[in-house]
């Protein structure tokens, strides 16, 4: 059992006080000195740019992270973990951005994971040889489930079920272990604008109960609609703890990043539309596993000078169809056209060459090498560029010059080629890829969620990049999840749901409620 | 700053030494506890591995082979492919030295050679690119198949040399003897070791593979796939054609190995000749962490280790080559063991 | 085999004073091992035996390595030279190339050599009549067997196995015209010493078919055999040493190869410092090669059998009875 001391007296102790917390990794000081309380049975805000301690400070009351100094109070007692269970114990949950959902499983067994019971008269057998009972299981749970409405299908694998029952599945799994405190690490990403509002709801339920809600987010619009109270994380420490209601987006902005930042996009005048940079026809692709076709027809059309955006809850074939563009002969059937000239069959090196740039949807898996310096990754796709290779030799030479350069237009820190990628922020890393896309001076540019896991300072100079690019006259092919971005950048907008184009909107006629309906399917 | 970096680029290079110090530590070890004093059994090692010209030479003899097997597996690593059938490229790499020395035998001098070199570096990367296209276009996970293939090439070998080309002067299971114009010379400094040029064409291959991973962009590639084979993808590079060349050259590294074993020393193919040189060359690659100087630093320890455990026979009571077994193992284990190294920093 | 022993009880006490006489500068001996190794329960074993018992009466000065590759028997021959050691002894056919080198590159020293010829003035070889050998436990398999049909292991398919092969087929048509004799090999290289699974698999085949006794010729993979006769009640014959006490009962005899006593006799007589170079042959006439008889297989080797087995013993050590051997299959064609 954890150590337990009393401090300030029980009933009226906030939720979650933390005092001085520090924590260092290697040179690194993730948290210094971070104190805040959160109010019993209220939704509370963390918000911050990426590394800035948010996450470090959520592990630690966790139990993932161990405290170099400062202390943990739970409901007025001084807690020292030693692992979540410890924290799972004393009554605080946590949903992972990535859900901890064993797929194949059904619900019931998911929530059971860890957790479970059996009748009294197996208690001799030693723990794991338990047979589980899931009777009395089912019924704890559906009483949970009708008391919070939050209604769920026990028996179907969590793998077919949408991202937002998933969800569901997660906060279920901690109501179930008596969790009073529940953190949520950007728990709106996957979902959509109506699954945030669902969720938002069930939040507001779950305040009403008396619980205590953390959400660590980045996503102001929903601090402003959701919470109570925001604290805010700069450079390990906290740097400002307001109440909703007396803040504004604007001020939680200027909070994280430390100076005035520009929230609305500034879209310049659209230059006019040119010849067309990227024309699709009819693509169908089937999915990796076979079987289920994943794009059912896609048709459209990117001109030069113009951002086309794809709105869409993620899974309904954006992924495939950023593929096809790149690796054309893996699809089913369709055409197709880079920059007028048909490329179905050409290998994704000589697409690229022709001027496509392209930032793919997760830079971890698809756009960095991790492990390497940022030299390395600059070079990644440029390597049999003439302005980099000789006779099939690198003229490191020269890549360093360019990179150096580039290090410093895109703002990418530290300025150091021989640093890790790896070592760097998702905001950096990002700059990085773009710098690195934009060496080509691409002609077509396919952004795929260009601002994931990007702190706000950097999101501004992304965007100002995209459309500096159409500027420029480059014909941008934009998806995001997010529908802010989509909205903000597009000229076009075009919804894909379930492998097919169901919706256009122009930027006049764009509107969050229309866009939002037809991501769900009901266009 | 600047001391971080310096660690950041040494510490591969002290947590190798450590692992090796920590490897002869406990081999030591068990020397002791066969009844030898571990300071003479150490110095028997150094003297008979370096303590003569004969006894470099025989240490360079057995550092050859490793050196390319270690190349042959480090290329792999490099591609992020895992490549456990050295040693089967490296016994028809030699077979088919042999058989170019028979079946040619009319070569004149300088040709001779060349052309078995080509056909042992051919064949071995034959053998390698079976691995890779299996990997690449049929998605067979190369350490199951270089493993089945080492079989293959087992019994191919032994097919070959016993019945296609066996040597009638001989009970050994061995081939006919190459033509005399098909031999190599020795490194005469070396007194009667059996050192060849094929050392020197070692240290070439080492040089270009260091050539090849920091210089062309064929390295570059080659060390993407290795590093993301999805982010390698979308840049453009096709990682199954890399991983292909990836196991050919590496094939034929090791194939090499035919070069200093037929025409330099036994002039002949014989069966079940290595050493498991292709097994030792993953260890010899796991230590020299993809460096070529660490490479060619592993290669001459294992190729000392190889050399110098030999002569504990003589000179002690106790201690037979066994102790070569478990003191490479020992090495291996504990360079393999990196992990541990990131636990105890976690510790402390 | 008895006759043998009080000639050891001779040559033993021969042997001491021998080495009392020098015993002030003792003969140093190299022995380099195969790569089965001492415990082989076979060859190896039986070198290594000979020469510990050559030490034990000679007192010399005893040094036994063992080799883990193909490459390693040079060096190791090289080193034992380099050390001033008089006599270095290769056990085994794979090292005759090595011998071959070393010795002449250090003419001043003795080296010797089992299971090959090396020709050179400072060498001696040891060869076995194995096929002299084979021919009698022949003939004892096929007047053992009750279905005349009798079996033959081989190890490694080389000519030294196809030499016992030759022989014993001869030895067991000798005294059965109408005998079936069949016979596998169990590889083609050298892991077929050691392969037991394999042996048994293939006894328990021969034993299918019929046969009711099987001779192996196959180091470490004997074992096998050993095993498969137990199971179906069936006779072996082992090999090289006794091995009859292994499955008293189950093992009729064994065709001995006394690789021991050639060992010995060789350091005998460079201790005397009179080994002269050349070829030793060691067969029937001179007990390099026979049969075994002990109280272990007493029971099952039968005085009727052991008696026409004497005669032709006899008959081949007179010359009245010329063994084919596969080493000269080609001169006879």
């Amino acid at each position: 059992m954890p150590r337990t001391e009393t401090s300030a007296s029980g009933a009226e102790a906030p939720a979650v006080e933390l005092v001085g917390l520090s924590k260092t990794f290697g040179s690194v000081r993730a948290n210094d000195a971070v104190s805040f309380r959160v109010e019993r049975g209220s939704i509370h805000g963390v918000i911050g740019e990426n590394g800035a301690g948010k996450s470090t400070a959520m592990k630690m009351l966790y139990g993932i992270y161990t405290p170099d100094a400062g202390k943990i109070l739970v409901e007025g007692k001084v807690r020292r973990w030693r692992s979540p269970q410890d924290a799972i114990a004393a009554g605080i949950g946590m949903v992972h951005q990535h859900f901890m959902l064993a797929g194949p499983h059904s619900a019931l067994d998911n929530i059971l994971l860890g957790a479970e019971t059996s009748r009294r008269a197996w208690s001799w057998l030693p723990p794991p040889l338990r047979p589980i009972d899931r009777s009395a299981a089912r019924a704890k749970l559906q009483a949970l489930a009708e008391r919070y409405s939050l209604p769920v299908d026990w028996d179907t694998p969590v793998e077919r079920l949408p991202v937002g029952i998933q969800q569901r599945i997660e906060i279920l799994k901690l109501l179930y272990r008596d969790a009073r405190i529940l953190i949520l690490d950007e728990p709106t990403a996957v979902l959509t604008p109506q699954e945030t509002q669902d969720l938002f709801a069930n939040l507001r339920r779950l305040r009403g109960e008396g619980k205590t809600v953390l959400i660590i987010t980045h996503k102001l619009k929903e601090v402003m609609a959701v919470t109570d109270r925001v604290t805010v994380f700069r450079g390990g420490k906290v740097t400002g703890g307001v109440e909703t209601e007396a803040t504004s987006p604007q001020e939680l902005a200027d909070l994280m990043v430390g100076r005035a930042v520009h929230l609305q996009v500034k879209v310049p005048p659209q230059p006019e539309p040119g010849q067309a940079a990227l024309r699709l026809r009819d693509l169908k692709l089937t999915g990796r596993e076979g079987g289920v076709e994943r794009l059912k027809g896609v048709s459209l059309e990117v001109r030069s000078g113009e951002v086309v955006g794809i709105a869409g809850v993620e899974g309904n074939g954006q992924s495939e169809l950023l593929e096809s563009i790149l690796r054309p002969a893996e699809l089913l059937s369709g055409r197709v056209e880079v920059l007028g000239q048909d490329v179905t069959d050409l290998p994704t090196a000589e697409i690229k060459a022709m001027g496509v740039g392209w930032v793919p949807e997760d830079r971890h898996r698809d756009g960095l090498l991790l492990n390497r310096p940022v030299r390395e990754n600059f070079l990644l796709g440029l390597q049999s560029s003439a302005a980099f290779s000789r006779s099939g030799l690198v003229q490191w030479g020269e890549v360093d010059a360019a990179v150096k350069r580039a290090l410093e237009e895109y703002d990418v820190r530290p300025r150091d080629p021989d640093v890790n990628a790896g070592g760097l922020s998702g905001g950096n890393q990002q700059k990085l890829i773009i710098a690195r896309e934009f060496e080509r001076k691409p002609r077509l540019l396919v952004a795929a969620q260009p601002t994931r896991g990007v702190d706000v300072g950097a999101i501004e100079f992304i965007h100002d990049r995209i459309l500096k690019a159409r500027t420029e006259g480059a014909g941008v092919l934009l998806v995001s999840s997010e529908l802010d971005e989509v909205l903000a950048l597009s000229d076009r907008i075009l919804v894909l749901y379930e492998g097919r184009i169901v919706a256009e909107f122009t930027r006049a006629q764009a509107d969050e409620k229309r866009i939002g309906a037809a991501m769900g399917g009901s266009a | 700053m600047s001391w971080g970096r310096a660690m950041d680029r040494w510490m591969p290079v002290l947590r190798a030494l450590l692992s090796v110090i920590a490897g002869f530590a406990a081999g030591l070890a068990v020397t002791w506890v066969a009844g030898e004093s571990p300071w003479n059994v150490f110095m028997i090692l150094i003297r008979s591995a370096f303590g003569s010209w004969y006894d470099l030479g025989m240490t360079l003899f057995y550092t050859t082979p490793l050196l390319l097997t270690g190349l042959s597996v480090a290329i792999c690593f490099q591609a992020g492919l895992f490549n456990i059938g050295a040693e089967g490229q490296l016994t028809l790499g030699a077979l088919a030295a042999a058989v170019t020395g028979v079946v040619l035998a009319g070569l004149p001098w300088p040709l001779a050679p060349v052309a078995a070199a080509a056909a042992a570096f051919g064949t071995g990367a034959f053998w390698g690119w079976i691995a890779g296209w299996l990997r690449a276009r049929r998605g067979s996970h190369e350490v199951i198949t270089t493993i089945m293939l080492n079989f293959v090439a087992a019994g191919l070998s032994s097919y070959v040399a016993l019945y296609l080309f066996p040597n009638p002067d001989s009970q050994n299971p061995e081939t006919r003897p190459v033509a005399k114009s098909f031999l190599i010379q020795h490194l005469s400094v070396f007194g009667d070791a059996p050192v060849s040029t094929a050392l020197i064409l070692a240290v070439a291959m080492c040089v270009a593979y260091g050539f090849l991973m920091r210089r062309t962009v064929l390295g570059f590639e080659l060390r993407s796939v290795g590093q993301s084979e999805r982010a390698a993808r979308v840049a453009g590079i096709d990682p199954g054609k890399i991983q292909i060349l990836a196991m050919v050259l590496a094939g034929g590294l090791a194939g090499l190995v035919g070069v200093g074993e037929v025409l330099g020393n036994a002039e002949k193919f014989k069966l079940g000749f290595s050493p498991q040189y292709g097994f030792v060359g993953i260890a010899v690659a796991l230590l020299g962490r993809g460096n070529p100087v660490g490479v060619a630093a592993a290669a001459l320890l294992f190729g000392a280790l190889h050399k110098g455990t030999g002569d504990l026979d003589f000179e002690t009571e106790n201690v037979t080559r066994d102790l070569s077994m478990i003191l490479q193992a020992l090495v291996i284990l504990s360079v393999s063991a990196d992990g541990l190294w990131d636990w105890v920093k976690r510790r402390v | 085999m008895r006759n043998l022993t009080g000639k050891f009880v001779v040559l033993s006490l021969f042997a001491a004073l021998l080495g009392s006489a020098s015993a002030q500068a003792a003969l140093k001996v190299g022995l380099v091992l195969d790569r089965g190794g001492k415990d082989d329960k076979s060859f190896n074993e039986a070198a290594y035996k000979g020469s510990l018992r050559a030490q034990k009466e000679m007192g010399l000065e005893l040094k036994v390595v063992e080799a883990t590759d193909t490459n390693a028997f040079e060096p190791l021959l090289r080193t034992f030279a380099q050390r001033g050691y008089d006599l270095i002894i290769g056990v085994g056919f794979a090292q005759a190339e090595a011998v071959k080198k070393v010795s002449a590159q250090f003419p001043d020293r003795k080296f010797a050599i089992v299971d090959s010829e090396v020709p050179g003035a400072n060498v001696r070889s040891m060869m076995f009549e194995e096929h002299e050998g084979s021919y009698l436990v022949g003939a004892i398999a096929a007047l053992t067997s009750k279905t005349a049909k009798v079996g033959f292991i081989g190890g490694m398919d080389i000519p030294l196995i196809r030499r016992f092969q030759m022989g014993y087929e001869a030895g067991a048509r000798k005294v059965n015209p109408k005998v079936e004799v069949e016979s596998n090999y169990i590889g083609v290289t050298a892991s077929a010493w050691n392969n037991p699974p394999k042996a048994k698999e293939l006894a328990v085949s021969q034993y299918n078919k019929g046969a009711d006794v099987v001779f192996a010729a196959a180091g470490a993979s004997n074992l096998g055999l050993f095993d498969a006769a137990e199971e179906r009640k069936k006779l072996a014959i082992g090999v090289d040493s006794n091995q009859n006490w292994i499955k008293p009962g189950f093992v009729l005899t064994s065709m001995l190869k006394r690789v021991d006593v050639a060992v010995f006799e060789t350091i005998r007589e460079a201790s005397g410092g009179k080994l002269e170079a050349g070829t030793r042959r060691y067969g029937l006439a001179n007990e390099g090669v026979d049969y075994a008889l002990d109280s272990f297989n007493q029971k099952v080797l039968t005085e009727d059998v052991l008696k026409k087995v004497n005669v032709l013993k006899a008959e081949i050590i007179a010359g009245k009875i010329t063994v084919p051997d596969y080493y000269k299959r080609n001169a006879k064609n």
